[in-house]
């Protein structure tokens, strides 16, 4: 970064103004992709279901029968105001599939971040404190596994030993909840306990415990690398030493002055994480059968949705870099070194 | 030549030797499947009968299938020894078109600077800043039309994703290669940039691509099993693919059949596994500040012989 001053509020005016060329960037490239791509997006969704005049009117009214560049600018002034568009196969706003979809993979990938934090900080500690014993090797090894591990065959393992007691296994909620709780906030979690309804509550919780804990353990080898890494440096540096030195017992000295310093880059390794949780939403959704946007793509690629495909990647891009450049701000603002 | 190729092997010891040695004998045994596939495999990938009877459905493993038999009949034995062959060849296939788009482009680009450089440059970020299996269905979406499910179809829609990394790489080695002196002595003797860029900065920039190489191929692994469990894969008759075969086993799991499920997994995994440490064990030897230094531990000068401190490890 050329900012010869560290203030936050000009790097922070920086990055965000970098968004924007990468967004136009990433909204064309998807654009180009699907639109120049050889066939007809209405006859490849719903080709043999329509007669050629009825095809012909719903390219008219999607405007596919426009020139490229005509479409690309309406493309882009939809996607400012956040309007994908209409799906082509069964011709819903998109912006309502990622309203009623979205909530649960918010819930998804939230509850795996909690997941991943929780096993794979206390993790990388043990393995940074006792490094090159037995634990640390069966943790090392437990990482490299859970990241190598297709997700949804993790998923899969975990559904063929929890079904057996009869544990839910798929989707987020039951019949029932989903009947008695209606949307508020499409967040079907929030919703239940905005609504103060216990049992719907617990039952979406229960739910969410496969999921978020598959997604989970994808992430959580990523932490455990880091934070050992990290334990192992921070244990080498001068402020230890000097801890040490000044007769700081060796408890203290790991304490306060190791562990803290080694957790500061989680926050940076999140940001980066955030485009494998959103690769790795797509696959445990399916596996689990979890209705959110993961699920919903997978449904419009199989109905060779072009207008839908489109749409739903392109938010999951933006979702990417927004969140990521969140990470950033969050990030300088721990940590001045980032600043300049 | 033999020389250059145990050189990995002469400059490890310990642990890094032994993970190196371990990732390739996992690997050679994935190869051996995938070359003599037809020899080793008991039956083909999408045959249903043999001798004159048909296979039972999702049978439990059996002395006639060893690892049983899924929910189309075929026997998972033959399916995963199979699918090691298709995986090789698809892997191979995207990381060389990677390699040899990605390589040049960054070359060129990294060399001759200017607009060309500025351009490509934010190109690749942005394609690299997408998360790279979305960036694949989006590929294996769009060839699956006019190529059809098959082994060609998965092996470019992957090679879309490791172009940029190959790309960022060679490029910014280049952009550091560019101002060395031995550049300024050919350029001096009025070597033409093509002789330049093929002569003098390929061979030191190419020095990474290996590790990378191995990398991206533990990734297009799972990449590929993912593109498969979500139905952009190979289609089942022309090749056995693990993932889609994990996508047929979604049904089973729940009613407790698990030999459908475990074998094409743990094949995935012990691939990915074994790819993963012959890059991470390569990277060891090629890349020098990685190596562990280990000097000789000593003992502080204390009252009690229990405060020693062990010293001189530096782990980068």
């Amino acid at each position: 970064m050329s900012a010869g001053s560290g203030s936050l509020p000009r790097y922070i005016g920086q990055r965000v103004l970098l968004v924007i060329p990468m967004i136009l960037i990433l909204v064309t490239v998807v654009f180009l992709l699907l639109r120049v791509a050889p066939g007809d997006p209405v006859t490849a969704a719903v080709g043999g279901k329509l007669d050629p005049q009825a095809i012909a009117l719903r390219r008219h009214q999607l405007g596919l029968d426009q020139p490229l560049y005509v479409q690309y600018f309406e493309y882009l002034k939809n996607v400012v105001t956040f309007n994908f568009g209409h799906t082509i196969s069964d011709n819903r706003p998109i912006i309502d599939v990622i309203r009623d979809n979205g909530g649960a993979t918010l819930t998804l990938t939230l509850g795996a971040f909690i997941f991943a934090l929780a096993i794979g900080i206390p993790l990388g500690l043990i393995a940074g404190r006792m490094r090159d014993t037995a634990p640390d090797v069966v943790i090392r090894i437990f990482g490299v596994v859970t990241y190598a591990a297709p997700i949804f065959w993790t998923g899969l393992l975990l559904v063929i030993l929890v079904a057996p007691t009869g544990w839910p296994t798929y989707d987020i909620a039951s019949p029932e909840t989903k009947f008695l709780v209606h949307p508020i906030t499409h967040v079907l979690l929030l919703d239940c306990i905005l609504q103060g309804n216990i049992p719907a509550t617990l039952d979406v919780l229960q739910h969410h415990l496969l999921p978020c804990l598959t997604l989970g353990l994808l992430l959580c080898g990523v932490f455990i690398r880091l934070v050992r890494v990290n334990l192992l440096q921070s244990l080498q540096g001068d402020y230890v030493e000097a801890a040490r030195a000044r007769g700081v017992p060796e408890k203290f000295v790991i304490r306060r002055h190791a562990f803290r310093n080694a957790l500061v880059p989680v926050i940076t390794v999140i940001g980066l994480q955030v485009a494998l949780t959103m690769a790795g939403a797509v696959l445990t959704e399916k596996t689990f059968n979890w209705p959110g946007l993961g699920n919903e793509l997978v449904k419009y690629l199989e109905a060779r949705d072009y207008n839908a495909v489109q749409g739903l990647v392109t938010f999951f891009a933006v979702v990417v870099i927004i969140v990521s450049v969140l990470v950033d701000i969050v990030n300088a603002m721990i940590d001045p070194r980032v600043r300049y | 030549m033999l020389k250059t190729l145990l050189a990995p092997f002469r400059n490890t010891s310990g642990l890094a030797r032994w993970i190196l040695v371990a990732g390739l004998v996992i690997t050679a045994v994935f190869l051996v499947f995938a070359i003599f596939a037809p020899w080793i495999a008991p039956f083909g990938f999408n045959q249903v009968s043999a001798n004159g009877h048909a296979f039972p459905k999702m049978a439990p493993p059996s002395s006639e299938h060893w690892l049983g038999t899924n929910d189309q009949f075929y026997d998972i034995l033959s399916r995963v020894i199979w699918g090691a062959r298709t995986e090789v060849i698809v892997v191979a296939l995207s990381v060389a078109l990677a390699v040899i788009v990605g390589v040049p482009l960054g070359l060129m680009s990294g060399f001759v600077g200017g607009w060309t450089d500025r351009t490509l440059v934010l190109l690749m970020d942005a394609l690299y800043a997408f998360p790279s299996l979305l960036l694949a269905i989006v590929f294996a979406f769009l060839l699956q039309g006019p190529l059809g499910g098959g082994i060609l179809a998965a092996a470019l829609a992957l090679t879309a994703i490791y172009i940029p990394q190959y790309f960022r790489v060679v490029r910014s080695t280049t952009v550091s290669a560019r101002e060395a002196t031995y550049v300024e002595a050919a350029r001096a003797i009025g070597a033409r940039n093509g002789t330049i860029m093929g002569r003098y900065l390929f061979g030191n920039v190419i020095q990474s691509v290996p590790v990378i190489g191995t990398l991206n191929a533990a990734d297009a692994i799972s990449t590929l099993a993912a593109l498969g469990f979500l139905g952009l894969g190979i289609q089942p008759t022309q090749a056995a693919e693990w993932g889609y075969d994990l996508s047929r086993a979604l049904d089973d799991a729940a009613a407790g059949i698990w030999w459908t499920a475990l074998w094409p997994g743990l094949a995935i995994v012990l691939l990915v596994t074994g790819l993963t440490l012959v890059g991470e064990g390569l990277n060891e030897t090629v890349n020098p500040t990685l190596r562990k230094r280990r000097l000789r531990d000593f003992v502080m000068p204390t009252r009690e012989p229990s405060t020693t401190l062990a010293r001189g490890e530096v782990e980068v």
